[in-house]
């Protein structure tokens, strides 16, 4: 086989990539790709297809860390800022409130857990995503426009130790795939 | 395609999506509202009519800056007027929308699929106008970031024990996390525009707004979770925001307002209010773009229900209201109460009673929820109501305090009025520029709900 990673275009080659029509389909290939030892292949549907992430073994359990984490510090720095600034900063006697106000402090504190983790969902969600990303390889994929309306798509890296383009075109072409396309970097 | 939208079905066995419908069908109906470029006239009409509001709103709140806060009515006794009703009404309105993205969502309830989206929209346009109203009230709007603690050179900081700075907290917060919630929910559906997309500049502009999106199964897995998680933490967030802004008036001592009813009734009442404009604008909408297959009897009858409920508790909450007084013993607290139903604006309390208790029990007949027309008519009774109501909870309690010498009477001014319209046009304005402009319905949920989208888990797999 000569340039096994080389597309005929002769561009280097990211993988080879599976259409199908179905979720069901995808799913299915999804398992079969899994058996056959692939273990660097990704799949791209226009919805969350939740048997799919339990297909690739693709469960990524870092973001609730990430968001308890962001609730956390907001909390302590809704306190630390309130704490600080009526105690310390400039403090006011309210009606003889003591300065130190808990009950009243409830609520930036509140605030502020809340805004800092929903920061932390987003941008821990987009940063382990790798997004914004401006460039990737599948979307040189034909049809690939597809997979943001009704196509499913499993493409299988080509830095997959198992990588051989022929067998897994031969491979992806047995799964009852619609088409398969070279997917160039 | 056959129509389920008939009379003699059940509204339960009505579908929340019209069958017939696919992955493809879907995504071009609601995509090409955006991207077909033919604007239906219904559009222009709307965006006009919001457009001159916009325009008057600029009018008075220049007027305003230039001259100050008298040319509203608002003066001792009665120093919170329009502005703060508004203030209350549009935040209120903006609650439906996080509680049909959020708490629906927590409670798998998929027929919120097809008004999600503009109803989180509407929730960031009415934070917009009630955000407004604080900052024009305050006289010096240039100085409007005084409210924020900041370093600043006269070493002065703002006083946690008030209300009105947890206000600014939890009303900046609320905006801040629904534009996150929305824009967030909307990027899968970005990506489908940036891919269907004729024209350069609308390839270019949805593509910078899509991020990248490619609708990898690692991404969507990760998209799932962060979207579960921001409705786990946008739904304290919506009880907290309306609670907060009961504050605001419970914990003053002026009778009317010193009432621990205040919270639960105010998100209660701010849930009403919302689901009111959310049937104010999905009843035109969905005939407008002919989204009936999307938008169907389902929900309405849905909303209807909600808007039932939520108007029963609030119900509850002028009945406790009234209760507490008498049973307080406090002569300020009964005159209050008197002064409500006999005093000189008895005919706002009146009407707010039969616009919010008496007109929405119509909502307990199918026949009622089934009649756009007559929806049309009890969202908008609503709307009216919930404004009346925060009427008589601000200036009345505030014209007739605790010395009759002190005592007086406020009426709107021509720019207080001006002000409020130019406020709906501003609301209506934005709301018809995002849907012209972005995805009105979310394209990738209601691909998931499709029947197609079913997935048979493999044995042993």
């Amino acid at each position: 086989m000569t340039a096994p990673n080389r597309t005929r275009r002769g561009h280097g080659l990211h993988g080879l990539m599976a259409e199908f029509e179905t979720p069901q389909e995808l799913v299915d290939a999804a398992h079969h790709a899994r058996e056959a030892g692939y273990t660097r292949l990704d799949a791209y549907t226009p919805y969350p297809i939740e048997a799919l992430t339990e297909a690739l073994h693709i469960q990524d359990r870092r973001l609730p860390a990430v968001v308890l984490g962001g609730g956390i510090l907001g909390g302590l720095c809704g306190y630390a800022l309130c704490y600080w600034t009526s105690v310390i900063a400039y403090p006011l006697n309210i009606g003889g409130k003591p300065y130190h106000s808990a009950p009243a402090f409830i609520v930036p504190t509140f605030e502020c857990t809340i805004l800092f983790a929903a920061f932390a969902a987003v941008l821990g969600m987009l940063g382990l995503n790798g997004l914004p990303m401006p460039y990737h390889p599948v979307f040189n994929a034909e049809r690939f426009a597809l997979a943001s309306r009704d196509r499913f798509f499993l493409c299988i890296e080509a830095r997959d130790p198992k990588f051989d383009r022929e067998k897994v075109w031969a491979f992806l072409t047995g799964l009852k795939a619609h088409a398969v396309m070279d997917v160039d970097e | 395609m056959a129509v389920i939208d008939r009379r003699d079905v059940p509204p339960e066995q009505v579908p929340v999506i019209q069958p017939g419908h696919t992955f493809a069908s879907v995504t071009d109906k609601i995509s090409s509202v955006v991207l077909s470029g033919k604007t239906p006239l219904g559009w222009y009409f709307g965006f006009a009519i919001g457009f001159a509001g916009l325009q008057l709103l600029l009018v008075s709140v220049t007027y305003l800056f230039i001259k100050g806060t008298y040319i509203w009515g608002v003066n001792i006794p009665v120093g919170w007027g329009f502005d703060i009703i508004n203030f209350v009404w549009w935040i209120g309105i903006g609650h439906a929308g996080t509680l049909i993205s959020a708490i629906l969502l927590l409670f798998r309830q998929t027929w919120r699929t097809s008004i999600n989206r503009f109803a989180e929209a509407m929730t960031l346009m009415a934070v917009a106008c009630a955000g407004m109203y604080p900052i024009i009230h305050t006289g010096r709007p240039w100085l409007a970031y005084w409210l924020f603690p900041y370093p600043n050179t006269m070493n002065m900081w703002p006083n946690f024990r008030s209300p009105l700075i947890w206000d600014v907290f939890a009303v900046s917060t609320y905006a801040t996390v629904s534009l996150l919630f929305w824009y967030v929910g909307m990027i899968p559906d970005l990506a489908t525009l940036r891919d269907r997309a004729k024209k350069m500049w609308a390839k270019v502009v949805y593509g910078m707004l899509a991020l990248g999106w490619r609708g990898s199964a690692r991404h969507w897995q990760r998209y799932e979770t962060a979207s579960l998680l921001l409705a786990g933490l946008a739904t304290p967030l919506v009880v907290s925001v309306h609670t907060v802004v009961s504050f605001d008036f419970a914990a003053g001592i002026v009778p009317g307002w010193h009432a621990t009813i205040f919270p639960p009734y105010f998100v209660a009442g701010a849930v009403y209010a919302g689901f009111a404009m959310v049937l104010t604008l999905a009843i035109p909408l969905r005939k407008v773009y002919g989204l009936q297959d999307f938008i169907t009897m389902r929900h309405l009858d849905n909303m209807a229900k909600i808007m039932l409920a939520t108007g029963l508790i609030v119900g509850y909450g002028y009945c406790v209201e009234a209760f507490m007084a008498f049973y307080s013993g406090n002569t300020y607290e009964r005159f209050m109460m008197w002064n409500r139903m006999e005093g000189p604006y008895k005919h706002m309390y009146w009407a707010l009673l039969f616009c919010n208790i008496i007109a929405p029990q119509l909502l307990w007949f199918r026949k009622v929820r089934r009649s756009i027309p007559m929806l049309f008519v009890m969202a908008m009774i609503v709307n009216v109501g919930m404004w009346l109501e925060r009427y008589v909870i601000v200036v009345v309690s505030l014209h007739r305090d605790f010395l009759p010498s002190s005592w007086g009477m406020y009426h709107g001014t021509f720019f207080d009025k001006a002000t409020y319209i130019g406020t709906i046009g501003l609301f209506l304005a934005l709301m018809f520029l995002f849907i012209r402009l972005l995805p009105m319905v979310s394209i990738f949920e209601m691909r998931a709900i499709l029947p197609e989208a079913k997935v048979e888990e493999e044995e042993g797999a």
